[in-house]
């Protein structure tokens, strides 16, 4: 745990990864769609864990990041033009990035349930501008007439292409969040979210490393954000209601909190439970319903596996064997 | 003359009509173990908090080798030379032996812009964490989980977690606070090692371990110094018995 690579996540995630990256061929035009979705989605979920797994800091305004990501790409690009991605999305990132400077600047001076609640009051602050001000174009949202350009033949029109730069980046933000969860940085960050007041007393100065956290963090979903606009060609202030920030919560929560393999667990479940509890070919009339189904699984879920699906195998195996609960509980802690 | 590393002089801390601390001056030398003692509520671990920068003083101020810090932050402090234990254990249980001075060492260098280094591969923090870790005592345990350590072994940890920072100045509050006997004469050997090099403050409880290690006893009453001497004026002092030792 404290050094090296343990060599089975490893494994894990280079599986997760290849097999996404085959997925096209076997997935088809919906289901391709909705991986892309997904992937989009695990790129925000891990942002806001490198806050709530990586920190400790727990974060109830993600979606504001999500959304000015996205809203900025709509906004910067040209009527009828298109803009080129190598600065529409810099442009995107940074515009998240910089809210989340000046949210966590204020923000991070407080502590526990009032930071939850802080975070909330900014994120709805956005919310609000995006849908009562003529920034951001009413409840109904704004669309984007053409998809950023890349270059030479590359159309991220092509749904295939577009898949292929979701998963470029997710593998991107996983490599740099793996990177820095090992790196002085992300050392500090576990010490502030593990014992604050010790970091303090050995001579961390610890709010510039929580802020700058909270920078990067909202710099990453904006980039998800962005990715998110440029698929569906769509925004509207849902992307930064609290539902959709209580989503992301959730997802980190499902997965496992302390992995980044939860967030990216937790986004895949959390998007297909949903679209199972949808599904009007299985529940009929019901799916409208959906909410309800989801919910409860997500409650029987999280009071049997407290650890996340992460905890899974370890609980499994418990089970099994049915000895050496100690073992597995350790396992699950470390995994 | 005294090599005075760590000064108070004149503090004092009100909470509302409160007087936790009032007006103690106090020096503490490199060679020398600084034992303040008192009843419960007499203001130790108020003092410390002022002297380490937890807590602003009300007034009065604190030099630490000579520097006025009076307004330092605490993490400043803690970068310039001074370390500190706490009344409750205070590590990172989750992390091992090894991490938790290894990441108390990092304060010294620590290049968070570095993301592309491994902070294992930080030689400096892992050296002085492995140096520090073997003059606690804890070189068996370096793996280990923090928080499976036994009670005496996690308030070793957390002074090696002191010295792998390198302070000069060590405050100590009640380190020997639930520790059976063979733990605290452990204790205590290191804090008599630790001597040399440092300037101690110890509050500390446990009279005969306090007689048998300081150098200089100070003795508070409601926020107050009433005596500041050698261990045997302190003990044939009058006032003093009839304040706090009880005829010690």
């Amino acid at each position: 745990m404290f050094d090296g690579i343990d060599r089975s996540k490893l494994f894990f995630v280079a599986a997760v990864f290849i097999a996404l990256a085959l997925y096209p061929s076997v997935g088809g035009k919906y289901g391709t769609d909705l991986v892309t979705k997904i992937m989009i989605l695990a790129i925000f979920a891990l942002s806001l864990e490198l806050l709530v797994g990586g920190t400790g800091l727990v974060c109830f305004g993600h979606a504001a990041f999500f959304g000015i990501g996205a809203y900025i790409a709509v906004k910067l690009s040209p009527e009828a033009d298109a803009a080129s991605l190598f600065w529409l999305l810099p442009a995107s990132v940074l515009a998240a990035a910089l809210y989340a400077l000046a949210v966590g600047s204020l923000s991070l001076r407080t502590k526990g349930v009032y930071f939850i609640m802080v975070t909330l009051a900014f994120a709805q602050m956005a919310y609000y501008v995006v849908h009562d001000t003529p920034l951001g174009g009413g409840t109904d949202g704004i669309y984007l007439n053409v998809k950023p350009s890349v270059f030479g033949p590359i159309d991220l029109d092509k749904p295939l292409v577009f898949y292929a730069l979701t998963l470029f980046w997710l593998v991107a933000v996983f490599g740099l969040l793996a990177v820095l969860a090992r790196s002085r940085f992300g050392r500090a960050l576990a010490g502030i979210r593990v014992n604050e007041q010790r970091m303090r007393a050995t001579g961390f100065s610890t709010y510039p490393y929580k802020l700058a956290a909270f920078t990067v963090s909202g710099g990453i979903a904006g980039l998800a954000g962005f990715l998110f606009a440029v698929k569906d060609g769509f925004v509207n202030p849902e992307l930064l209601s609290w539902h959709q920030s209580g989503a992301v919560l959730i997802m980190i929560i499902l997965g496992g909190i302390g992995h980044l393999r939860g967030a990216l667990i937790g986004a895949f479940a959390y998007t297909l439970l949903q679209e199972f509890f949808k599904s009007e070919a299985i529940f009929g009339a019901f799916a409208k319903h959906w909410h309800l189904g989801l919910g409860l699984t997500i409650i029987v879920s999280v009071a049997l596996l407290p650890k996340g699906l992460v905890g899974l195998p370890a609980v499994l195996k418990t089970r099994l064997s049915g000895s050496g609960t100690r073992r597995a509980e350790e396992g699950a802690a470390n995994g | 003359m005294a090599d005075v590393l760590l000064r108070g002089t004149g503090i004092t801390r009100r909470w509302g009509g409160l007087v936790a601390v009032n007006d103690v001056s106090l020096d503490f030398e490199r060679g020398a173990v600084h034992a303040v003692i008192g009843t419960n509520g007499a203001g130790k671990s108020t003092l410390i908090n002022i002297l380490s920068g937890e807590i602003p003083p009300s007034s009065g101020r604190v030099e630490l080798l000579g520097q006025d810090v009076t307004a330092w932050t605490q993490p400043r402090r803690a970068r310039a030379g001074l370390g500190r234990s706490y009344q409750r254990t205070t590590i990172y249980p989750s992390f091992s032996v090894f991490e938790n001075c290894r990441l108390a060492a990092q304060a010294h260098v620590q290049k968070p812009w570095c993301w592309w280094q491994r902070a294992a591969a930080c030689e400096v923090s892992t050296a002085d964490a492995r140096t520090a870790a073997a003059r606690a005592g804890l070189s068996d345990f370096l793996d280990r989980e923090a928080g499976l350590l036994s009670h005496g072994q996690k308030r070793q940890l957390e002074i090696a977690m002191c010295l792998a920072t390198k302070p000069q100045v060590l405050l100590l509050d009640e380190p020997l606070a639930g520790m059976g006997a063979e733990e605290t004469d452990r204790m205590l050997g290191l804090l008599d090692e630790l001597r040399a090099g440092h300037a101690i403050l110890l509050v500390e409880h446990d009279m005969d371990a306090v007689f048998r290690i300081a150098d200089r006893i100070t003795v508070m009453v409601n926020g107050a110094v009433i005596a500041s001497d050698t261990p045997d004026a302190v003990r044939n002092s009058a006032e003093v018995q009839a304040a706090y030792l009880g005829g010690h």
